[in-house]
């Protein structure tokens, strides 16, 4: 596995929980969580699909969608150019990469998000990528599974983005009728449209341990209600408690973890 | 109860008081000469201004304080209401009010936003800003009207969905998407109606239907100018800029594809005439759920999912 964004390159790299210095490769080695702490480093959505099918073999589909600019929208940069830094940067597949392979043996689709595409933001294409995946699933009949890792809807591309959450929940409900399971695994940081769409339908919904989880950032709850936020709040443990999620599952056990579950519906 | 009024409205609320004014005075031929003055020169005032509005200065219509609210056109389209509380689950929520009325005769059932008037109403429906127990009280309701056959209409105003301690407990994430999913499959045509603020996720949570219609001046977003500028400018006070760049006009969002029809308002804003507002509206729910009528449960259905599948622009080589 090739080092993420936010693991720094190099030799060593220190633990952003723990601050312990450690060697690169025992972090790379441990699927990028931190051996001494347990702390969950952010992963890409290449790594993602790598840790989670067989062999780290997958097929990734709908690779041609491309962002297009439908609002020309310009904040302190203009939407298009900010994409052609992020394509050049992070790759083509804008902030989701969608997978086919087998776990444990067995077919099944990996939709995962990408956090470095613009904060993993929701637009069109993670909608129509999305949405095209839950059709492939309900044609062959596969399950599906999400890896959220996202700041919410793409403001770039206002009501359209919004739209997505319709859209991509609209495809899960086809799911649910035709029996088809879904599996939505959600991971730091889950926020905003992502959280109140795909991202909390899940059959069974599991979470990455310490993953912030929520509709609302934190700043903004902050801001509104004027009062410090109480420890552990909208992280997986937080959320497990109160009953938003059926597993907080350590990332060696994820894979074992979501084979497991699809057994159960196959 | 003295209420802010966006300044670019100013000249429109002065020559109002001054009509007023007028209207109390004894009838003579030079009063009512001065009356007519007056009336004119408010509608050239009203023609001036709206002629070129900016969606900055729409944003302000949006959430003028007197705009009629989802009570309001409850009441003024409809007989018989009756509102119903509680998801069943936790609480009531007065953000959001839901229950069944008679439309033309015919049983509805109605949801919707609910904002305040007086200072502590407005506190006490929360600025229309639902917690988790509002979307689940608005899903009960739709589904008892999909066991009743009954048709739903929605009127969605709100900031946005409440962002506190107690709704992200609760399950706010969960509630909204729900309610879309929900939404999706419901075997009776839903009317979504976007009557003043379309804000984000907690509008879109009674936004999911056949027909999505949109008054003139309301808006709807993904994010709140205020709250754009904020994270993309670093400067809440580019919100000006943020309404101009996010496209959240009604007829921006016709142009998008994403609103069925815009329903024009009473010169000056709805504010200015709630009834006609009403009466338009309600014309134009009757049109709309006549040609819904006629479907049959599986072509609304499938013709609704393929009517939010399309929303959204890509590009593919
Ligand atoms: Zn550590």
């Amino acid at each position: 596995m090739k080092p993420e964004a936010n693991v720094r390159e190099g030799l060593w790299i220190k633990c952003e929980a723990c601050k312990e210095i450690l060697y690169h490769k025992e972090v790379t080695n441990n699927a990028l969580v931190c051996p001494r702490c347990d702390h969950h480093f952010r992963m890409t959505a290449a790594q993602r699909l790598e840790l989670l099918f067989d062999e780290g073999q997958y097929k990734t589909l709908f690779r041609p969608i491309r962002s297009v600019d439908p609002l020309g929208f310009v904040d302190t940069k203009a939407y298009p150019d900010r994409l052609k830094a992020y394509t050049r940067r992070v790759g083509p597949g804008d902030a989701l990469i969608v997978g086919q392979g087998n776990i444990e043996g067995e077919p099944a689709i990996i939709a995962a998000m990408e956090y470095a595409f613009m904060g993993g933001s929701m637009g069109s294409v993670v909608g129509e990528k999305m949405a095209r995946a839950i059709e492939r699933c309900l044609a062959r009949k596969l399950p599906l599974i999400s890896v959220a890792c996202s700041g919410g809807a793409r403001m770039q591309e206002g009501v359209l983005s919004l739209m997505q959450m319709a859209k991509i929940s609209a495809g899960l409900a086809r799911m649910r009728e035709k029996g088809l399971p879904y599996i939505s695994v959600l991971t730091d940081p889950t926020t905003g449209g992502v959280t109140a769409s795909f991202a909390m339908l899940g059959d069974i919904n599991i979470a990455e341990p310490g993953a912030l989880i929520g509709f609302a950032g934190p700043r903004v709850i902050e801001q509104t209600i004027r009062q410090k936020l109480p420890e552990g709040f909208q992280r997986s443990e937080f959320l497990l408690e109160h009953g938003m999620l059926d597993m907080v599952v350590h990332r060696r056990d994820l894979k074992a973890a979501i084979a497991r579950c699809l057994t159960y519906f196959r | 109860m003295a209420q802010p009024v966006s300044s670019f409205l100013e000249p429109i609320g002065e020559l109002q008081q001054r009509i007023r004014e007028l209207e109390k005075e004894q009838t003579s031929a030079e009063t009512a000469q001065a009356l007519e003055a007056a009336r004119r020169e408010l509608r050239e005032t009203i023609d001036r201004i709206f002629a070129h509005l900016t969606p900055w200065q729409t944003c302000q219509l949006a959430r003028h304080p007197e705009r009629p609210y989802t009570l309001d056109y409850i009441h003024g389209m409809m007989t018989e209401f009756t509102e119903l509380h509680g998801d069943r689950r936790f609480a009531d929520d007065p953000a959001i009010v839901a229950g069944f009325a008679l439309f033309d005769g015919d049983p509805i059932a109605v949801i919707g936003h609910q904002k305040g008037r007086s200072t502590a109403e407005k506190v006490r429906r929360n600025f229309a800003m639902p917690r988790p127990e509002g979307y689940r009280k608005a899903l009960r309701i739709m589904k008892m009207a999909a066991r009743f056959s009954l048709p739903i209409v929605t009127f969605i105003d709100t900031p946005g969905a409440y962002p506190g301690i107690d709704a992200e407990e609760r399950g706010q994430a969960e509630a909204i998407a729900t309610n879309l999913l929900e939404m999706a499959r419901l075997p009776v045509p839903i009317v979504c109606v976007i009557t003043g603020e379309g804000g984000s996720g907690g509008a879109l949570a009674l936004g999911v239907g056949d027909r999505i219609l949109m008054l003139e001046h309301a808006i709807y977003s993904v994010i709140s100018p205020e709250g754009c500028a904020a994270i993309l400018w670093k400067d809440q006070s580019r919100a000006e800029q943020a309404a101009e760049a996010l496209r959240l006009t009604a007829r921006d969002l016709k142009h998008l594809g994403i609103v069925d029809e815009v329903l024009e308002e009473p010169a000056g804003g709805a504010q200015m005439d709630p009834p006609a507002m009403a009466a338009t509206l309600a014309d134009a729910l009757r049109h709309h759920f006549k040609q819904l009528r006629r479907l049959k449960t599986e072509a609304l259905i499938s013709k609704r999912y393929k009517k939010f599948r399309t929303m959204g622009k890509y590009l593919e080589r």
